[in-house]
């Protein structure tokens, strides 16, 4: 059942990938190409958008899927471990010393704000491998990040660097090209062949951490496959589109009752799952008629994902999460 | 000693602790609360690290052997279970086989078909575990650690929400694993199944070692009463003994006399 339903999904991928690239502020028609520029624009722009698209929504959802098998909680996002928020300041620092202008540097700080982040917290979450302690490690890495971005922020030299790092932050695949496939792809594919890695121990810790531990999982271990894998996606993710939300929270909420729940089971599916949604989410930002440009695809993530948020919040209320 | 406690101690719960299981036996640990029993389990389990003191598998430190391999020994079922997703009693049982990575699929499902008959499961295996009662859920968890099949079996008040047909069920269970030279160890609050059903007890309150043999030793009428602070004294001939406990008599008698 569970390989039916990832046929389907990736099956639907093979027809909105090819849509995808049709759909934009200048309609493509396949059957009649009198456009001129149509293959530059396919190649140069609409192609390495999709393909980007379709890397961070794989690396999302299966980064989600793997956190919230890893702290056992349906809420859980790869946000919470304070990796974004530490790449995000890395990518603002790199606007703030100028040097963003330059090829590669934005995405370059940016990870390195990853890296930083991924160290911090394993150096604050120490030895014990306690999952709680690891979340609180997580959300105090990522209030620093945000204290520091504000600060870099306030302190901007020039409005314009100002309005740069606002627009930039609000998450957008627009304008990217193959130099930034070339970057997020290897990294977040290193990260989810982590991710898939760690799927059995994700699985004992359905049982919980004593259960699990009982079961053969190192929790040390266990934890720095996850700030790794979820790093590698999260960091790579940053540094080329900026801070794209929910896509983590809501993708394995809604593969998880086409599979037997297992966390393990779930990383393949929210990973093609993951795909699909910015897929469309991005398709939706280019053909939404806009007077300042087109809406961002950060934006548009979480205008649908609070209103889900709240739905599961709802549910969870009644007391039958699924 | 095959396996067990060498002398634990963990700060403000055990205090100098020794028990040696064997194999082929069931022990039970009993105590009143706050005893000290699950931490012991939890101790020899590997899953505690003692202050001082170690746990001891096949006659060397328990820190000795590899997690990996203590996962396909020590099957182990903690007092309060947790199941964090809505699987189905299947694939529940199905996790307790996670230790054994790279076995043939064909073993691998004998175990789980195994531990589903073994717990009287047959009719529950698709159900969602929300949907299980408790003693339901109680029979799929224990299914879990049986179908790791491991050389010992740790249980944490394995008895504690299962009806009377499923808890004898059980119980022949435990047994039928212990003929087959394997070791099973329970913390027990029933100190009647204790008595029973146990080959040997070890009694702790406030994390030291109270008594310790044979049941109808460690759980004599004297050592009852002064451990649990509670009058008592055991019913029936030996195998089917029922703990009475209060002292009706006695206190009539003061009753009288205060007026």
């Amino acid at each position: 059942m569970n390989l039916r339903f990832v046929l389907l999904l990736a099956l639907a991928l093979l027809v909105a990938v090819p849509l995808s690239l049709l759909a934009g502020r200048v309609w493509i028609n396949p059957f009649s190409p009198e456009l001129q520029n149509a293959s530059v624009i396919l190649v140069q722009l609409r192609l390495p958008r999709a393909v980007l698209a379709l890397v961070l929504g794989a690396g999302l959802g299966a980064a989600g899927a793997a956190m919230q098998g890893y702290l056992r909680n349906p809420l859980a996002d790869p946000g919470l471990f304070g990796i974004a928020p530490g790449a995000a300041l890395g990518a603002v620092l790199s606007f703030w010393t100028g040097y963003a202008s330059a090829p590669w540097m934005l995405p370059l700080f940016a990870l390195i704000g990853a890296g930083g982040a991924m160290t911090l917290l394993a150096l604050i979450a120490g030895r014990g491998g306690g999952v709680a302690l690891f979340t609180l490690a997580g959300l105090m890495v990522s209030s620093l990040a945000g204290a520091l971005m504000s600060l870099a922020i306030s302190l901007t030299p020039s409005p314009f660097a100002m309005s740069e790092i606002v627009t930039w932050m609000m998450g957008s695949l627009a304008d990217r090209s193959w130099r930034e496939v070339w970057i997020a792809t290897p990294l977040t594919l290193t990260g989810l062949g982590v991710l898939f890695y760690a799927g059995r121990d994700l699985d004992a810790m359905t049982l919980g951490e004593m259960a699990a531990r009982s079961l053969g999982v190192e929790p040390l271990r266990l934890q720095a496959l996850m700030i790794l894998g979820v790093g590698l996606i999260v960091g790579a993710g940053v540094a080329v589109a900026g801070i794209i939300g929910f896509v983590g929270l809501m993708v394995p909420h809604l593969v998880r009752p086409m599979t037997d729940r297992k966390p393990s089971s779930l990383i393949v599916p929210s990973a093609v799952a993951g795909a699909l949604l910015l897929l469309f989410a991005d398709c939706l930002c280019r053909v939404l008629p806009l007077a300042g440009g087109e809406l961002r695809l950060g934006i548009a993530l979480s205008l649908l994902g609070a209103p889900f948020f709240l739905r599961l919040l709802l549910k969870m209320r009644r007391g039958m999460v699924a | 000693m095959s396996f067990g406690a060498d002398n634990v101690t963990v700060a403000g719960r055990l205090d100098g602790v020794s028990l040696n299981c064997r194999r082929g036996m069931i022990t039970a640990i009993c105590g009143p609360n706050g005893a000290g029993k699950s931490t012991l389990l939890s101790v020899i389990a590997g899953l505690v690290k003692p202050d001082a003191g170690h746990a001891v598998m096949g006659g060397r430190p328990l820190t000795a052997v590899s997690l990996a391999q203590r996962a396909q020994w020590i099957g182990y079922l903690p007092q309060t279970p947790e199941v964090a997703w809505d699987v189905s009693v299947e694939v529940l049982i199905s996790l307790g086989r996670l230790p054994w990575r790279g076995a043939p699929a064909a073993e691998t499902q004998a175990a789980i078909e195994d531990a589903i008959a073994a717990m009287d499961l047959q009719d529950l295996r698709h159900r969602p575990v929300s949907t299980l009662s408790g003693g339901e859920r109680a029979r799929a968890l224990m299914a879990r650690v049986l179908a790791t099949q491991p050389g010992w079996l740790l249980a944490d008040e394995p008895f504690a929400s299962l009806d009377l047909a499923h808890g004898l069920a059980l119980m022949q269970r435990l047994r039928q694993q212990a003929r087959a030279g394997k070791g099973v160890v329970i913390v027990l609050h029933d100190l009647a199944t204790a008595m029973n059903h146990a080959d040997q007890v070890l009694v702790l309150a406030k994390g030291k070692v109270e008594a310790e043999g044979p049941p109808e030793m460690a759980l004599s009428r004297e050592v009852v009463s002064r451990v649990w602070n509670c009058p008592a004294h055991w019913l029936g001939d030996p195998g089917e003994r029922a703990l009475s406990i209060g002292a009706p008599a006695p206190l009539a008698v003061d009753f009288r006399q205060q007026f």
